[in-house]
């Protein structure tokens, strides 16, 4: 018995080890964690980005579940998830608004004009202190919000058809009810 | 700028090395974008208050550095926003729970020990004492095989014939 303890255990501290280090290299040191999930989307009104002398307010969403886009012209992966955010808002099922972060304002509506512009509203965020306030690290970034204003999901980084569909869409048919 | 030619080592070394290191000061200086020219406090004193906590906070852009070491934008707005809450009065404590409130206990580098940082904290030291366990263990069970045989006769000859014991 001993004697094949004297094999198995380092074995099994190796294989061990092999799981921990071989998970590691599928996790993405990115995806960290939102302390903002399951908490009210913090409250904001900033300039609308179409209509300078306006003001866009989140509590205008209120009692709707709504998706919020963040996205910079200036941001490569954002024009990566473009198209299927504008397909989704063709489909008309969930308000998309568009925050858009720490832009230039006529880059911000040259971008909109020539890929599609899917938001019901465009919120011009551009010291970039909302942003802050949703713990914005990365463009972009997309989060949903149930209709008692609760963040429900945050996904970092461009969105892919995939994810876009089980997860943002799955739940926003599953908080619509 | 001209660097002097034709030195000879030991000085030559030491001058062409101040050349350089001068050449890329001057050089790199008026190339930075305006961005990368970090907002100063007027107040030296909440500047090294702002950069000792800063480089306790994890920089979420490039995050092996801290905010105080990176030029990200995103290091260059948080540094701002402590500044401007410091100017304000609030206290470290107070600045630090605004960080973890957005961008959660990863931006810290040294985390609260709660359920989930656990292991974090305690894992090194529980390997250690799993490691002296097993250190321990095998060093009894080891006492216990190990027999001591005594020397025969003939085996002591040699032995003190080898050892030029006569």
């Amino acid at each position: 018995m001993t004697r094949h303890l004297k094999y198995l255990v380092p074995l099994v501290v190796f294989g061990v080890m092999v799981w921990f280090l071989g998970r590691g290299l599928y996790l993405n040191p990115r995806e960290v964690p939102s302390p903002l999930v399951d908490k009210p989307a913090p409250v904001f009104s900033v300039a609308d980005l179409h209509r300078p002398e306006l003001q866009f307010a989140s509590e205008q969403m209120k009692g709707k579940v709504w998706v919020l886009n963040v996205w910079a012209s200036w941001c490569r992966a954002c024009r990566d998830e473009h198209p299927l955010f504008v397909e989704l808002g063709r489909k008309n099922i969930v308000p998309i608004v568009g925050l858009n972060y720490k832009d230039q304002r006529g880059d911000a509506l040259a971008w909109l004009n020539k890929l599609g512009d899917p938001y019901v509203a465009s919120a011009y965020d551009v010291d970039g202190r909302v942003g802050m306030d949703y713990g914005v690290y990365g463009v972009p970034e997309t989060y949903v919000i149930d209709k008692q204003g609760i963040i429900r999901y945050k996904h970092i980084g461009p969105v892919t058809a995939e994810s876009l569909q089980t997860k943002v869409v799955a739940l926003v048919k599953e908080l619509q009810g | 700028m001209k660097c002097p030619q034709g030195m000879k080592y030991s000085q030559g070394m030491r001058r062409l090395l101040a050349c350089l290191m001068l050449l890329s000061a001057a050089s790199a200086s008026p190339l930075l974008p305006a961005k990368e020219a970090t907002p100063m406090a007027a107040d030296p004193v909440l500047e090294k208050r702002v950069m000792a906590l800063a480089y306790e906070l994890r920089c979420l852009v490039c995050q092996n550095q801290s905010l105080g070491d990176s030029h990200s934008d995103f290091a260059i707005d948080l540094r701002s926003e402590m500044r401007e809450q410091m100017k304000q009065g609030k206290d470290d404590d107070q600045v630090v729970d605004f960080m973890v409130q957005r961008y959660g206990d990863f931006i810290r580098f040294r985390p609260p020990v709660k359920s989930t940082t656990f292991l974090l904290w305690f894992g090194p030291l529980i390997l250690l004492l799993i490691g002296a366990a097993a250190l321990f263990i095998n060093l009894k069970l080891r006492k216990r095989t190990v027999k001591t045989m005594p020397l025969s006769d003939e085996e002591r000859k040699r032995a003190e014939s080898l050892l030029g014991d006569k």
